[in-house]
C-alpha cells in the first residue's frame, strides 16, 4: 500500500522566553492510504504541534517527514503553501467560512490558489464537491444562513475539492451539538469508505471508537498506535439519536 | 495566483463592506477633487492675467531715451533728443525679430469738440502701433502713409473719447475736434478694449499721424520713444539685443559707455505677474495636497483594521496554500482599488466643482490635463504606499496563530 505519511523521530521545541519547551519529543508513524486515523491526546501533549508539522504550517526541528514521499523538512514557505494547496484539505473546529461568501464561492477557493484550474473547472470542481458532501441544494448560500453542520459540510467539501492525498481535521466536531457530530461523523466515515486518508486530531476519546486507527499522544510522544478492529458506524448512531425539538 | 483572481477577491472583500470602503474612499475623493478644484482655480487666474496682459501686447517693447546727462543733471524722457527718426528706420530696417515699429510723440492737452471738452493725451504714431499695442479700427479707417507724409490733421480716437464729446450720439467719422486750436478730423473710431491689467482705460486716447504731432504741436524733429512689437513673445530678449546695438551705434557709443536709452518690454512685468500667480497655485494645491494625504492615511488606517479584523480568513488562505505574496497583492490590490476608484470619482466630482466655481462665482477657471493626470497619479502612488505596510503585515502572519486569532 501507499505510504501517504512517514514520520522519522520528529522533534519540535519552541523557545518561550528562556525556557526550551519540547511540544514533540519522538515521534514517529508511517500512514497508508486509505486509513481514517484519530490523533488523540490532553492539552499539551503535542497534538496540535503535530497538527501543524503534519499539514505542512510548521517545519520540525528534528526528524524526517515525508508527506506522499516528499520531503517537506527543507522546504521553505513558499514551497509548503503549494504543496498544502496540492496535497492537504484542512477541516476546522469552527469552519472558518469566508463572511457573507456562497458556499460554492468558499469551496472555490483552495483552486483559486491553483493556476491550472479556470473559472468554469473551479465551479465544476465546488459544485461537485458540495454534492459529495450533500449540499447539492445548498450551492448559494451564504455562510450566515446556514446551520453549523451544514457549514462544517461546506469546509468538508473546501478541504476535498483540491483531491487532497490527506483530509487533516482538528476538532472538526468540536462546535457541533452531539447529533450534528455524528452526522459530520459519518460523513467523514463516507468519504474513508470512498478511500480518503482521513486524520481526525481530537482530544474527545469518543471519536477513536469510529476510526480505524488510533494515535495517543503524550508529553510529546507516541504512548499507544491501536487499530480498532471493531469500528462503530456513525450513521446508525445519528438514525438512534433523537432530534433536539425544543 | 493569477492577478484576476485577486482582483476577483479584492472586489469581494470591498463589496462586503461598501460603507466602510466608501468612507475611506471619500478621503480620496475630497482630496483628488480640491487639488483638482484649486489648480483650475489657480490656473484660471494666472491665465486670465496672461491675457489681460497679452492685450496690451505681451511682446511690446518700448524704447525711450534716458541715462542722458547734461552737465550732471539727469534729464526727463521727454526733454532728451538723442531718439531720431533715423533710429527708428534703422531699427525697421536692421532687425529681424520686430513684426511692428512704430514712432511716438505725445502732447497733452485739452479737446474740443462743440460745447464738449476733456483733458487728453495725443499721440503721435504710425499704423504700426495698432498692431503693437492690438487695437483695431471699427469705424471708418486709420491714417495711412500719405497721411503720415503730409503731417495731414487727421485722427483716430478711442470708444471712451468718442463718448465724453459726442454727448448726442452723432458719428463721430468725419467730424472735427480741436486739439490746442489745431483742428483734426477723425477719420476712424477705435474698437473698444476696456480696462488693462493695471486699470487704465485703454479707450482714452486719440492716434494721429506721429509727423503731425511733431510738426503742428510740438515743433520738433527728435521722436520721444519708438515702440515695437517681438515676432513673438519668446523672440523678446533677441529684439531687444538687436534694437540695444542698432541705438550704440547710431549714438556712437563706447563700449564702456552707459546706454543713453532704455529698453522695456512687457515680459518683464508679465513674467512677474506669471510668477507671482505660479505661488499662488502652488499655495493653493498644497492645501488641497494635505487633504489627499490624510485621505492616504484615512487608507491606511482601515487597511490595519481591516488586516487585523481578517486575520482568521488570512490564516485559513495561507493554510489551504495562499503564499505570502498572495496576501500581500490582495490587501495592496484592495487599497489601490479603493484609491483609483476614488480618483476617478475625485476627478469627475473635481471638474464638476470647477465648472461651478466658473458659473456661480464668475471666477476664471483653466483644468488642464496635468493636472488631473498628477492628482490622478498622486492618489494611486498613495493607494500602493499607504496600502504597503498593512498588507506587508498581512503577508507576514503566521498561519498557525492566524488561523486560531479570537
Amino acid at each position: 500500500m501507499k505510504k501517504i505519511i512517514r514520520l522519522e523521530h520528529i522533534g519540535r521545541d519552541f523557545q518561550v522566553g528562556d525556557e526550551l519547551v519540547r511540544a514533540l519529543r519522538d515521534v514517529s508513524f508511517t500512514l497508508f492510504e486509505g486509513e481514517f486515523v484519530t490523533v488523540m491526546g490532553s492539552s499539551g501533549s503535542g497534538k496540535s504541534t503535530l497538527l501543524n508539522t503534519l499539514g505542512c504550517l510548521d517545519t520540525p526541528t528534528r526528524g524526517e517527514y515525508f508527506l506522499d514521499g516528499v520531503s517537506v523538512r527543507a522546504m521553505g514557505k513558499n514551497a509548503r503553501a503549494t504543496l498544502r494547496n496540492r496535497k492537504i484539505g484542512f477541516v476546522f473546529q469552527s469552519y472558518n467560512l469566508l463572511p457573507k461568501t456562497t458556499a460554492v464561492e468558499n469551496v472555490e477557493l483552495p483552486l483559486m490558489y491553483n493556476s491550472a484550474f479556470g473559472a468554469a473547472a473551479r465551479r465544476r470542481k465546488a459544485v461537485e464537491a458540495l454534492k459529495d458532501v450533500g449540499l447539492g441544494d445548498r450551492l448559494n448560500h451564504k455562510s450566515n444562513q446556514m446551520s453549523g453542520g451544514q457549514m462544517q459540510r461546506v469546509a468538508i467539501a473546501r478541504a476535498l475539492v483540491n483531491d487532497p492525498a490527506l483530509i487533516l481535521a482538528d476538532e472538526a466536531t468540536g462546535n457541533l451539538d452531539t447529533r450534528t457530530s455524528y452526522d459530520i461523523l459519518a460523513l467523514f466515515q463516507r468519504l474513508h469508505a470512498q478511500g480518503r486518508t482521513i486524520i481526525f486530531v481530537t482530544h474527545n476519546p469518543d471519536i477513536a471508537l469510529y476510526s480505524s486507527r488510533n494515535i495517543l499522544l503524550k508529553d510529546g510522544r507516541v504512548l499507544a498506535d491501536t487499530t480498532n478492529d471493531n469500528v462503530r458506524s456513525a450513521t446508525d448512531v445519528f438514525a438512534q439519536t433523537p432530534a433536539d425539538n425544543d | 495566483m493569477n492577478i484576476p483572481n485577486l482582483f476577483k477577491i479584492a472586489l469581494k472583500a470591498l463589496a462586503n463592506n461598501k460603507m466602510r470602503g466608501f468612507l475611506t474612499m471619500l478621503g480620496i475623493i475630497i482630496g483628488v477633487a480640491s487639488v483638482i478644484t484649486m489648480l483650475a482655480i489657480g490656473q484660471g487666474s494666472k491665465k486670465s492675467i496672461q491675457s489681460q496682459i497679452s492685450e496690451m501686447g505681451s511682446n511690446m517693447i518700448m524704447i525711450q531715451p534716458g541715462a542722458d546727462m547734461r552737465g550732471g543733471v539727469r534729464q526727463s524722457a521727454s526733454a532728451m533728443e538723442t531718439l531720431k527718426l533715423t533710429d527708428f528706420r534703422n531699427i525697421v530696417d536692421e532687425t529681424r525679430f520686430l513684426a511692428a515699429v512704430s514712432p511716438t510723440v505725445n502732447s497733452s492737452g485739452q479737446i474740443i469738440y462743440g460745447g464738449a471738452n476733456k483733458p487728453t493725451t495725443i499721440y503721435g504714431v504710425n499704423q504700426d502701433y495698432l498692431e503693437i499695442r492690438r487695437y483695431s479700427v471699427n469705424d471708418g479707417r486709420m491714417f495711412s502713409q500719405q497721411d503720415i507724409a503730409g503731417a495731414a490733421k487727421v485722427c483716430v480716437v478711442g470708444k471712451t473719447v468718442v463718448d465724453e464729446l459726442f454727448i448726442n450720439g452723432e458719428n463721430p467719422v468725419g467730424k472735427v475736434i480741436r486739439f490746442n486750436k489745431i483742428p483734426f478730423t477723425i477719420i476712424g473710431v477705435l474698437a473698444g478694449k476696456g480696462y488693462n491689467g493695471m486699470g487704465m482705460d485703454q479707450d482714452d486716447v486719440i492716434l494721429a499721424p506721429f509727423t503731425t504731432i511733431q510738426k503742428r504741436i510740438l515743433a520738433i524733429t527728435h521722436l520721444q520713444g519708438v515702440n515695437a512689437s517681438a515676432l513673438k513673445e519668446e523672440y523678446t530678449q533677441q529684439a531687444i539685443d538687436e534694437i540695444s546695438a542698432i541705438l550704440r551705434r547710431n549714438h556712437k557709443l563706447k563700449p564702456d559707455d552707459a546706454d543713453d536709452f532704455t529698453i522695456r518690454s512687457m515680459e518683464e512685468l508679465s513674467s512677474m505677474m506669471t510668477s507671482t500667480m505660479n505661488l499662488l497655485t502652488v499655495l493653493l494645491a498644497s492645501v488641497a495636497g494635505i487633504s489627499l494625504l490624510v485621505g492616504g492615511i484615512g487608507i491606511m488606517n482601515i487597511m490595519y483594521v481591516s488586516v487585523t479584523e481578517r486575520t482568521r480568513e488570512i490564516g485559513l488562505r495561507m493554510s489551504i496554500g495562499a503564499k505570502g505574496r498572495d496576501i500581500l497583492s490582495q490587501f495592496l490590490i484592495e487599497s489601490i482599488l479603493i484609491s483609483v476608484t476614488g480618483g476617478l470619482i475625485g476627478v469627475l466630482l473635481g471638474v464638476v466643482l470647477s465648472v461651478l466655481v466658473n458659473i456661480g462665482a464668475n471666477f476664471p477657471i483653466y483644468i488642464q490635463t496635468w493636472s488631473i493626470i498628477l492628482s490622478f497619479g498622486v492618489c494611486t502612488v498613495t493607494g500602493v504606499f499607504f496600502g504597503w505596510y498593512p498588507a506587508k503585515k498581512a503577508a507576514g502572519l503566521d498561519p498557525i496563530e492566524a488561523i486560531r486569532f479570537e
